[in-house]
């Protein structure tokens, strides 16, 4: 019965989407005030009832109701409980009710926090956010329908993919689309803009915070996918360029680039159009994205099972969404007055420099990722790109944005002195200097490219540090003075250095993971030892094990270091009976500075197991500099004058203010 | 600084950035893909010795075979009308078995077998890959709603 309520329920929901897309945008063309205003309780009742069938469908998985399809296909009564409350997303119908749930949470969001945007501004934007909502509803109900029954219902379901039933993967895909959906609000902004045919520093100011929360959570949510791959896999990988990897990075790579793009339509109301753009990209990714992982296309762990209809119905959304998005661009955009004038050597100079190298990385990545359709569309070849390809023009990209990015911050906005913002950097480069001399002395033989990039590394978070320092005088006057000047600093520019820190960090781990890397694969009988980076492992056996819902054969090593036992490590080997499926746990000890990394793979029947190991040294450091990150966002977030509602009241009338601030 | 001046400066960083990224990219795509094959297409026409190739099709009933040190397994993997030897050295993946479907991705070595540096095995019980699926069809082997995806 619940379940039918709850299938109900998104269908009026799927109404209520339909009377907030079209009544309010007409009220706003005809500028009629009790029109426009329908579109915040709408918004409101949709989100009630998506809500409602939501919380419909997780009691039918807590409570196991073996009747409904969706359940019966990934669930099982012996499953552990948080898994059977993330097993609604995942699979396939599910993500896509969690898909609109985020959605209705964030439209609104902005149909109660809006109190103070224009009338009209806000019913445009709650319209485009409502169609949006109505095609994933549309695709949910038509081709993906979460609440069918089942009959006869069977005893007992199938269960969910064991590779899914992990901690990491339970907030990973919430974190994941909470910043694709994200994204949506940027996109309708930027559509509403174009209807309205006007951009100022004040919507700037609405887009940035939303922006920015996206940012933050698609940071989190990518971290945390890799993270998932690293230690579930067992391949002591964290980055594996796959399709359904690089899909959520060009939406990242585009919103950090629309983040920073922002910042100049708000500060200096330049860069409008550009603005507009990005927006419309970075969603349009987030859609192309969604596609990609849920038609199959593209082989991967993400690939749900999948049938042509929904393949098509997602590649007509795309082309209403995408097609129909960048032609009112194409129409709209010219009549958008041009903003303030600046010189090339600039903060706004700087910012379209990180905006040119984040769109062309952006650009190769998608190459690489959608090429293989393209060849095989074109002439029935099958080929992949793999990680050589994302290697070769990646990060070369990535250099010099990661070198430009210490210098960027130092330069005041509309004119900058280059020989100023360098002169305050002496202490980053000798930073830099000192860690690459660090680096070649530690790593004597080792790649002499990973000690240069480690220099650099160091450069950008020494940069990002000196910067702060700079602005609260840290050593040049008394530390009660400098610390009130930490206080009185907008939180904004915390949140920069936190996540351009961060990201030196990320890129540290990057290095020292990917150069120093040692990996052992040997065959091990009980008593043996095998050595890697100074650890010995003493094999001492595997032994039975009985889990909630699997059994597994778990081996003990101890781990010694100089001779000094340090450490006990059990690596396991798990089988799933209901979907007889094997998964390999990775016993991993981490300190901060390296990883210890052991799988178990098969008995060779003579006794002996094959046995995997790695030393990652400062692995740990990519998921801190993530961790940085998302803070930084956060921090930002937090600043009085972007918080959402507040700025627009004390600042629409005087756009300009706040010189310096990032 | 007029407006003029300064569109020319973004348009010309633009043209460097982008042309290097094309440069790069075009320079990268020429030699890091990764051919599919079946083990028909690689008996009609074998691929140059370094040609980076990925290797789709069944494990053949029977043929895995472990070397004595447990770790170099070697096994042929079938399309169902042609089969071609393979080497590996590592740990399989968890759903590797004989009769199912794996992408080994690697090189052909000089004697006619094919040296795999990566072994890629479905990851469910009834996710089978598509370009594996695709080749099954080429030999006929494939009978339409065997396996509930692909």
């Amino acid at each position: 019965m619940i379940i039918e309520l709850g299938h109900f329920a998104l269908i009026l929901a799927l109404a209520a989407a339909v009377l907030q897309g079209s009544l309010p945008m007409i009220g706003a063309a005809r500028g009629d005030a009790a029109w426009m205003g329908l579109a915040r309780p709408a918004a409101v009742v949709q989100l009630f009832l998506v809500v409602f069938a939501f919380c419909a469908l997780t009691h039918a998985y807590v409570t196991s109701d073996f009747s409904v399809a969706n359940v019966v296909q990934n669930s099982h009564s012996a499953k552990p409980m948080l898994y059977k409350i993330t097993g609604v997303w995942g699979n396939h119908e599910g993500s896509m009710m969690l898909w609109i749930l985020i959605l209705a949470l964030f439209g609104s969001a902005v149909a109660v926090f809006g109190g103070n945007l224009p009338p009209s501004l806000r019913a445009r934007v709650l319209g485009v956010q409502a169609w949006i909502g109505i095609g994933f509803m549309a695709f949910t109900l038509f081709t993906s329908n979460p609440f069918l029954r089942v009959f006869p219902a069977p005893l007992d379901g199938e269960d969910l993919n064991p590779l899914l039933q992990d901690p990491g993967l339970a907030f990973h895909p919430p974190m994941l689309y909470a910043g694709y959906v994200g994204f949506s609000m940027a996109f309708s902004f930027a559509i509403a803009a174009l209807i309205e045919g006007k951009v100022d520093a004040a919507w700037a100011r609405w887009v940035r915070p939303w922006t920015l929360l996206a940012w933050a959570f698609l940071t989190g949510g990518i971290a945390l996918g890799s993270w998932w791959a690293y230690y579930e896999l067992g391949w002591g990988g964290w980055w594996f360029w796959d399709p359904v990897e690089n899909v959520s990075f060009m939406p990242w790579l585009l919103g950090t680039a629309l983040l920073h793009s922002a910042i100049v339509v708000e500060k200096r109301n330049a860069l409008k159009t550009w603005t507009i753009l990005l927006a419309i990209l970075t969603f349009s990714l987030s859609l192309i994205g969604t596609f990609i992982v849920r038609s199959g296309v593209i082989t991967s762990v993400h690939a749900f099972a999948t049938d042509p209809e929904r393949g098509f119905f997602i590649l007509i959304l795309l082309a209403i969404a995408i097609g129909g998005s960048l032609i009112l661009f194409a129409v709209r955009a010219p009549a958008l007055k041009a903003g303030g004038l600046f010189a090339p050597i600039s903060r706004e100079g700087g910012m379209v420099i990180n905006n040119l190298f984040l769109s062309a990385a952006c650009a190769a990545v998608f190459l690489g990722t959608l090429y293989p359709l393209f060849l095989e569309a074109v002439d029935g070849s099958k080929v992949s790109v793999g990680a050589p390809f994302f290697n070769a023009t990646f990060v070369p990209l990535m250099v010099p944005l990661v070198f430009l990015m210490a210098i960027g911050p130092m330069l005041p906005w509309k004119r900058a002195d280059l020989a100023g913002a360098l002169a305050r950097l002496k202490l980053a480069a000798l930073a830099a200097l000192f860690i690459a001399g660090l680096t070649w002395y530690l790593q004597a033989g080792g790649p002499i490219l990973a000690v240069a990039a480690m220099g650099l590394a160091a450069w950008l978070f020494a940069g990002a540090l000196v910067e702060w320092s700079d602005r609260v005088k840290l050593f040049r006057v008394a530390p009660g003075e400098s610390w009130r000047r930490a206080r009185n600093l907008p939180r904004s520019a915390h949140g920069m250095t936190l996540a351009h820190a961060g990201l030196a960090v990320v890129m540290a781990g990057i290095i020292g993971s990917s150069a120093w890397k040692s990996e052992v694969v040997t065959n091990l009988k009980p008593g043996e030892t095998v050595e890697v980076a100074g650890y010995s492992l003493l094999f001492e056996g595997v032994g039975k094990l009985n889990g909630p819902n699997y059994t597994a054969e778990r081996a003990r090593f101890t781990v010694f270091r100089d001779g000094e036992e340090i450490a006990l490590m059990f690596p396991e080997k798990r089988v799933y009976p209901v979907t007889a499926m094997p998964t390999t746990e990775a016993a991993i000890r981490t300190t901060l500075f390296s990883d210890l990394y052991v799988v178990i793979g098969e008995a060779d029947g003579q006794g002996g197991w094959t046995v995997r190991v790695y030393h990652e040294p400062l692995v740990p450091w990519i998921w801190l500099g993530c961790l940085s990150m998302v803070i930084g966002g956060l921090t930002s977030l937090s600043d009085r004058r972007l918080r959402i509602g507040a700025p627009h009241r004390q600042h629409a009338a005087k756009p300009t203010s706040h010189p310096a601030t990032a | 600084m007029t407006r003029k001046k300064r569109r020319l400066y973004i348009v010309a960083a633009a043209l460097l950035v982008f042309g290097s990224a094309t440069a790069l990219v075009l320079t990268a795509l020429d030699d890091s893909l990764d051919l599919f094959q079946s083990p028909s297409q690689i008996m009609a026409s074998p691929p140059p010795p370094a040609r980076g190739i990925r290797l789709g099709g069944l494990v053949e009933e029977g043929t895995v075979l472990r070397s004595a040190d447990g770790l170099t397994v070697s096994f042929r993997v079938t399309d169902g009308a042609q089969s071609v030897p393979v080497r590996y050295q590592g740990i399989l993946p968890d759903l590797f078995r004989e009769g199912q479907g794996v992408i080994t991705v690697g090189a052909m070595g000089p004697n006619g077998t094919f040296l795999a540096n990566e072994v890629l095995a479905k990851h469910d019980e009834n996710y089978m890959p598509r370009e594996v699926v695709d080749a099954l069809k080429a030999s006929g082997r494939w009978q339409e709603g065997e396996g509930t995806s692909q």
